[in-house]
């Protein structure tokens, strides 16, 4: 229940936003979020925009894994 | 699907998988206390990439599954009365109550709809003006926000045909609650999606007072494996703290206009949870001047929850003691198609997760 997936914003008409995830289009309130606009990525929450998701951090994650295998560590 | 696929990289999770492997030197034991952890666990075969002296058990974090009969039966009670409808999300429908489900009262001519959020509802209260909508508030922190707009847009359109059955509910006081109960941890991998909203914040106090390390994890394979290794980082450091593995969307502070919404609807209460029974302060319940929402005004039957009878082990699932290879129904009486314990039921049940997705027990 606590399952959020990630959907880019489509279009916002005031407090509510068209948002695409997998290619299927959802309506999710935008009340929780601030700044939304087109082409930024959110989790999608029972109907809602819970959270913007940050694509620096995104990427940070990934490049921490990959520089494992690089790392003395290893 | 961006943000999906490179986090089910073979190559990460290969990766992550050696490391963890090279790290180990002890038994672990983390407990992941959310559903959704649940389900992706053992969708993606996690456990079968872990050294065998890793053990991952479930906790009490699948909403559906720790909501009393108490709340169904409830429930059932509303769905009976005159002109009414009730709107709910689809995974309490087949949620067994003391007598009857949901379920069970549709098809005798109960109207229940399903839907995918509060404004869903609030719209079908909007379109029937001449019956009662009662929408079904359940799940945590990810959640409750959600029906705190909805109360809030309700006010604001003057709707007055809308309420709320409420058992939204919090974690932190279950997680202390499984603590306390003795269940032998080493760590928890936290709720990504409750500390979106929450912050990581909200975990400090397990490290601080019991000396339990914490990641908040996202929900993909890479993120759970990313997880693991930094929580066995801790137990060999025994330098336990809270950490942000799901940093695309976790922040320590969380989101502030979500939390704001939460406090403004809601303040805290005692409430049950299935397996554990009364916890004081790990309820929300809708402050006074929303009482008026409140669809407990409609309950006229003394109902009270009761835990489960016979040989269900649901309880005993949801506290951590058991695993679903424990009880003696699991995939013989019971089963997706004929649960008997609500953790067969959803999908983020740790029953109807081993059911569908284990090969070995």
């Amino acid at each position: 229940m606590c399952l959020s997936i990630p959907a880019r914003i489509v279009s916002v008409n005031g407090s509510m936003a068209e948002v695409s995830a997998g290619g299927t289009i959802f309506t999710a309130g935008l009340h929780m979020i601030e700044n939304a606009k087109p082409g930024d990525y959110i989790l999608l929450h029972a109907g809602f925009a819970i959270q913007k998701i940050s694509e620096e951090e995104a990427a940070e994650t990934l490049k921490i894994i990959e520089e494992m295998n690089n790392s003395l560590e290893k | 699907m961006k943000y999906i696929d490179e986090y089910r990289d073979k190559n990460l999770i290969r990766t992550l998988a050696e490391q963890i492997e090279k790290r180990v030197r002890r038994d672990y034991t983390f407990m992941e206390v959310c559903g959704g952890h649940t389900n992706a666990i053992h969708r993606f075969g996690i456990p079968s990439l872990l050294p065998k002296n890793i053990k991952l058990i479930s906790g009490p974090g699948c909403p559906v599954c720790v909501t009393g009969k108490g709340f169904i039966d409830k429930a059932v009670a509303c769905s009976k009365m005159k002109n009414t409808i009730i709107t709910t999300f689809g995974d309490l429908i087949r949620i067994p109550g003391s007598g009857s489900s949901l379920d069970k009262e549709r098809a005798l001519g109960a109207d229940i709809r399903i839907v995918l959020s509060g404004l869903e509802a609030l719209e079908i209260a909007r379109g029937n003006p001449e019956k009662k909508v009662v929408f079904l508030g359940i799940g945590f922190e990810t959640t409750a926000p959600g029906t705190a707009v909805t109360i809030k847009q309700c006010e604001i359109n003057r709707i007055n045909n809308f309420y709320l059955l409420n058992a939204h509910k919090i974690m932190p006081p279950a997680m202390e609650a499984i603590i306390q109960d003795g269940v032998a941890l080493n760590g928890f991998i936290c709720p990504g999606h409750v500390a979106a909203i929450t912050g990581s914040g909200m975990f400090s106090f397990i490290p601080a007072k019991y000396n339990l390390g914490c990641v908040v994890t996202g929900f993909e394979p890479v993120d759970l494996m990313m997880s693991i290794l930094m929580l066995v980082n801790q137990v060999n450091r025994n330098l336990p703290k809270v950490e942000i593995q799901y940093n695309r969307a976790v922040t320590q502070n969380g989101n502030i206009l979500a939390q704001r919404y939460m406090s403004d609807i809601f303040e805290s209460c005692d409430t049950f949870w299935r397996g554990f029974g009364n916890i004081p302060g790990s309820g929300l319940k809708l402050r006074k001047e929303y009482e008026k929402y409140d669809a407990e005004r409609f309950i006229t039957q003394d109902i009270r929850n009761q835990e489960d009878d016979g040989l269900c082990i649901c309880g005993d699932i949801l506290r951590g003691l058991k695993v679903p290879s424990d009880c003696p129904l699991f995939s013989v009486n019971c089963v997706p198609d004929n649960p008997i314990g609500a953790c067969m039921v959803s999908n983020e049940g740790a029953c109807n997760s081993w059911f569908r997705y284990r090969s070995d027990e």
